[in-house]
């Protein structure tokens, strides 16, 4: 059974691993646990107990690609560093469980410190990462008619919807370290923003006030924007929405209405 | 004048330990400030490093204490001030609600501009930072066994704190022993826990992203080279 998901978990990141190195290096990780698990398959032994359940995906455009709105050196410790360390602390909290996608750690992660901080990390910097695109591509962009009607419904108009938005990104609102998230209710009829603290997101049970389903986030944390903005934090969230992608936010806009779930993200 | 109280004292440490050649120029701002500062419960103004921007190098570069001290501890006191002013206008209205929406601005901006103030006077040139024999020495030996067990165990408090936060060495004034305490954001230790701060260390990314990237272990560890343990005993001494 174990070799079994091995085998097909090999055959899938082997796939990725081409597509991957079409694009620039963006983390070799995934590459070294190819060769790991192929090298223990070839002896004919199960691949070593280690939970590798989680992995860093790579980006889907190359460091460089958001320039001049977040900056390459920003990108490449964001992703290879931070959301790292973020994937080696959840593999080391779920070692030795069923494997499961990240996205169903999410609603009980306030039972357990490390899924919460570490597996709250991963998901968040999952979904951060493929909500973005370079400028050229981005800014052929925009909200979908629904999410556009239910953008005016619940704030009066995309711009207000906005400037909500940047206030709560503001330094103080979300604490010293947070994300601000634009989510859908349960229910599928409105939306909200909300910020929250650290690595927690709206699909955590008792951070909100309920379950919310995020379509767009932001990381506000020092690191996201501090080699570029130092201590200038608006300028980098009045910035980021250059690069922020409406077709992938209308989709997860349509699949959070449609199923009543959080987004599944790639890792 | 209490605003001159505070000022003056600082003004001639300034004098005395500034090396470099803008001593002029310190000594003239310390005058405008005073000049400018309200009267007592007025306006909250940046203090002065007691040393120059480099003094600390190579443990914290010169471009981090300029940034973290003329944008992020300025703007703390920048925005401390206009919640006072705000506060102040609700106090007058007797409008309770304005009040306690006020709690959060008060708490972070406010407890930035005291965490920030500790923080600079704990802080030293690596010749000047020395533990020598006295009541300090004897606390934390009383209160940990070692020093070497109270560094341990401060860095390892500090570096595990979720996101953005700060560490300390405190006094429980109860039971008269050193602890070692995190605080979350910008809460201030006294307030929060009831202790009396002897030592903080900064661990909000600003601290040491620009030298140490994502490796705070590495700065907190560093930063125990420049902590002025004199201020801490004098803290201490205080406190009692």
């Amino acid at each position: 059974m174990k070799l079994a998901i091995t085998i097909s978990a090999l055959l899938a990141a082997s796939t990725d691993a081409f597509s991957m190195s079409m694009k620039a290096d963006t983390g070799s990780s995934s590459r070294r646990n190819i060769l790991k698990t192929g090298a223990a398959i070839a002896a004919g032994v199960a691949a070593p107990a280690v939970s590798n359940a989680y992995s860093v995906p790579d980006l889907l455009y190359p460091f460089d690609a958001l320039e001049p709105y977040i900056d390459a050196p920003t990108m490449k410790i964001h992703h290879d560093k931070h959301h790292g360390t973020y994937v080696t602390n959840i593999n080391k909290a779920t070692e030795g469980k069923e494997e499961v996608p990240i996205l169903d750690l999410m609603a009980d992660a306030l039972e357990a410190t490390p899924v919460r901080n570490s597996g709250g990390g991963h998901y968040n910097h999952a979904f951060f990462w493929d909500e973005l695109a370079p400028h050229d591509q981005a800014s052929k962009t925009k909200p979908s008619a629904e999410l556009s009607a239910m953008i005016d419904k619940s704030f009066g108009s995309f711009d207000e919807m906005k400037a909500k938005f940047e206030a709560q990104a503001a330094p103080g609102a979300v604490f010293g370290s947070g994300w601000v998230w634009l989510a859908v209710n349960k229910a599928g009829d409105e939306l909200k923003i909300l910020g929250t603290p650290n690595q927690d997101n709206p699909l955590m049970k008792g951070v909100c006030d309920d379950i919310y389903l995020p379509i767009l986030g932001l990381d506000v944390w020092e690191h996201a924007y501090y080699l570029k903005y130092q201590n200038r934090r608006p300028e980098y969230v009045s910035n980021w929405w250059n690069v922020v992608n409406w077709d992938k936010v209308n989709e997860n806009f349509d699949y959070v209405c449609k199923n009543h779930v959080g987004v599944s993200v790639r890792g | 004048m209490t605003a001159g109280k505070l000022i003056i004292p600082s003004t001639l440490r300034a004098a005395a330990n500034l090396r470099s050649s803008s001593m002029p120029k310190e000594v003239a701002k310390k005058a405008a400030a005073m000049l400018s500062s309200a009267p007592s419960g007025g306006k909250h103004t940046l203090p002065d490093l007691p040393y120059d921007y480099n003094a600390i190098e190579p443990v914290v570069s010169a471009e981090t204490m300029t940034i973290h001290h003329s944008k992020h501890h300025n703007t703390y006191v920048t925005n401390l001030n206009v919640t006072l002013e705000k506060l102040d206008a609700a106090v007058s209205a007797g409008d309770v609600s304005t009040i306690i929406g006020l709690e959060g601005a008060l708490k972070f901006n406010g407890g930035g501009h005291i965490n920030h103030t500790l923080f600079w006077e704990n802080l030293c040139s690596k010749d000047e930072s020395e533990i020598t024999d006295g009541p300090l020495k004897a606390a934390i030996e009383e209160s940990f066994g070692s020093v070497d067990a109270m560094k341990k165990d401060l860095s390892a408090k500090s570096i595990a704190v979720q996101g953005s936060g700060w560490g300390w060495l405190g006094l429980n004034t109860q039971t008269g022993k050193i602890e070692v305490a995190t605080c979350a954001n910008q809460d201030p230790l006294e307030a929060t826990t009831g202790l009396k701060p002897l030592l903080g260390i900064d661990v909000w990314e600003h601290a040491y992203y620009v030298d140490y990237r994502n490796v705070r272990p590495e700065y907190v560890n560093a930063v125990f080279d420049v902590v002025n343990w004199k201020t801490v005993e004098e803290r201490l001494v205080a406190a009692k």
